[in-house]
């Protein structure tokens, strides 16, 4: 995963829920990249064309509140999203976040600090934001080891891989 | 220093004699669900990782609820996904003509208990914590991971105890309570935590009224929440249950990062005003605004169970709809359409004026059986009133119990059941 980032920023409010970043409708879908370009379709109408990979979205309390959809921090990261800064995230949100190895930073107060257009460079390691546009700079809440970790390995999809290995290699010396 | 009930619930998952709130762990799941919009990813993943193997085929239960009978080409291919992966690892699969919605069919069918963890790909998931189990939404990749082996990370949640004093009011019900409870602590209230439940004015909330509570936690943001089971949970285990099972109760001197008292004498039943579910009144102030509603949909996981169809059919009898209302009813599953139809609930309504639908979830994630058109409103029994959730992006929904939605349907705009 990578650990350092700028990007032009995205804004949205407080309690962006998962049917604005993708809404019902579009889960049943035989095409990923196809069902990420409905991505804030409702809310954002200009997002579609007007996004560029490495962005970033900034928001206030509750990003991603709602349904369960693994489909939501799918979408955003299949749009090319670097990662996303806000005060707090829906558990859901972020667990599939973590498990999909999109990363999420939680900044208190993120919606006074940066402001839509601004240019943000993120440091995850050193839990860094800076706001180059405002000439500011601000620490991040810690994300906890555990998840790091997750992170670390590419996501829970790899985790499952390298476990399912770990596995096979055991019951093949078992064998032999 | 006591313990939760999730604490106790978790350590007993991960052989530890105890665990604290915040700590992670990995933790042993009792049962696994899905439906066909989340599993398929899942399933996807396991055939891309090469898996051949499950952890235990009798614990896992992939629902086809969403897009049932299939309604078009995507729907068709993702529930044929669920149908032959099913078939292959042997799980039980309910077909069409068989099969509800998995928060209704789950519980009814006995496949979780009192003291179980369960996981499941859908954020209603925190159903089942009306039976006193851990039970919380998950994504498809953490169905997948346990799938393969049995367990999942979690991290242990601080609690928030939620008692509800004085007695409720006659015709007041679970989903009043829920939304009051909601409008008290907002969407985020309650957001990585479990709750507890208890207080008196429980005595008189039905196991369906729990079912409902439980059901919208996760609009507080609430990982999971529990019950004391009552004589009527236990009396349903005991006719149902599939497996042997331990209650939990919390300690004395359990630790809480809140506890909020309600008094709940004077409460009346609510409504939800778009587009948060935290926007709920008391349903006398709402009637004042005389919204007018051009659909009704009554069913869903929060509210598609037996009693719901019998408070509705109640209020129905005799009555017509108002000639601009529709009103489509889906019971949750083929047991409650069956006993709805037995009791006659569902006859009382088609000559009401009804559109009664088999059993799935409805225009609730806007996909089909009635998908709102631009400037629409609709009354809704449902979890969730997001924005363009039920259809254009420009319609509007409003959330209540079955009374009122039953009671505004005839009326022909929202209205306390007093009025009908």
């Amino acid at each position: 995963m990578k650990k350092e980032m700028n990007g032009r920023v995205w804004k949205f409010g407080h309690n962006v829920d998962t049917d604005h970043i993708i809404p019902t409708k579009y889960l049943i879908s035989l095409d990923a990249m196809e069902q990420s370009t409905h991505c804030f379709e409702n809310v954002r109408p200009e997002f579609g064309k007007k996004r560029r990979d490495g962005d970033i979205l900034v928001a206030g309390r509750n990003f991603g509140c709602g349904s369960s959809r693994q489909a939501a921090p799918l979408v955003i990261k299949n749009r090319g999203i670097a990662c996303i800064i806000a005060e707090s995230y829906a558990r859901l949100f972020l667990r599939n976040s973590v498990n999909l190895g999109l990363p999420l930073v939680i900044l208190k107060d993120a919606s006074r600090k940066i402001n839509e257009g601004d240019e943000v460079t993120v440091d995850l390691l050193k839990g860094l934001v800076v706001n180059q546009t405002q000439g500011t700079s601000y620490e991040t809440e810690k994300t906890p080891d555990f998840l790091m970790e997750i992170y670390e390995n590419g996501g829970l999809e790899e985790t499952i891989a390298r476990k399912m290995a770990a596995l096979k290699t055991e019951e093949g010396e078992m064998q032999s | 220093m006591g313990h939760t009930i999730a604490e106790k619930i978790m350590a007993a998952h991960c052989g530890r004699d105890e665990v604290h709130a915040g700590e992670f762990v990995n933790a042993k799941v009792d049962f696994i669900v899905g439906n066909e919009s989340t599993s398929v990813l899942a399933i996807q993943g396991f055939r891309r990782l090469g898996c051949d193997r499950i952890f235990d085929k009798d614990r896992i239960l992939i629902l086809t609820d969403h897009s049932i009978p299939n309604n078009n080409v995507a729907a068709a291919e993702y529930n044929k996904i669920c149908r032959e992966f099913s078939k292959e690892f042997g799980l039980k699969f309910y077909e069409v003509g068989r099969v509800g919605i998995c928060h209704v069919m789950v519980p009814d069918h006995g496949y979780v208990v009192p003291g179980d963890i369960v996981i499941g790909a859908d954020s209603h998931t925190c159903t089942y914590g009306a039976l006193g189990a851990l039970s919380t939404g998950m994504g498809s990749t953490d169905m997948l991971y346990a799938m393969v082996f049995g367990e999942i990370w979690m991290q242990v949640p601080e609690t928030m105890k939620v008692v509800l004093k004085g007695k409720v009011r006659p015709g007041v019900v679970g989903k009043d309570l829920i939304l009051y409870v909601i409008s008290k602590i907002g969407v985020e209230g309650a957001n990585y935590k479990a709750i507890e439940f208890c207080g008196e004015a429980l005595d008189d909330v039905s196991l369906s009224s729990r079912f409902t509570m439980a059901n919208m936690v996760i609009e507080a943001g609430a990982k999971c929440c529990f019950f004391d089971p009552n004589p009527e949970t236990l009396d349903y285990l005991t006719k149902r249950a599939r497996r042997p099972y331990q209650v939990y109760t919390a300690d004395a001197d359990a630790k809480y990062c809140q506890v909020l008292e309600l008094d709940v004498s004077d409460l009346e039943p609510q409504v939800a005003l778009p587009s948060l579910p935290e926007n709920a009144k008391p349903v006398s102030e709402v009637e004042k605004e005389h919204v007018r509603v051009d659909q009704v949909f009554f069913g869903s996981c929060t509210n598609g169970r037996v009693e719901d169809m019998r408070i509705a059919a109640r209020i129905l009898e005799g009555k017509k709809l108002a000639d601009h209302v529709r009103m489509v009813v889906i019971p949750g599953s083929q047991e409650v359409y069956m006993e709805s139809l037995k009791n006659g609930y569902i006859e009382t309504m088609i000559e009401a004026g009804c559109a009664v639908c088999t059993p799935n979830c409805g225009p609730c994630g806007g996909r089909h059986m009635g998908v709102l058109a631009e400037g629409e409103v609709c009354l809704s029994t449902t979890a969730r009133n997001f924005t363009g959730r039920m259809g254009h992006k420009d319609s509007f929904i409003y959330l209540s119990g079955p009374a009122v939605a039953a009671a505004s349907a005839v009326a022909g705009y929202i209205c306390s059941p007093e009025h009908v």
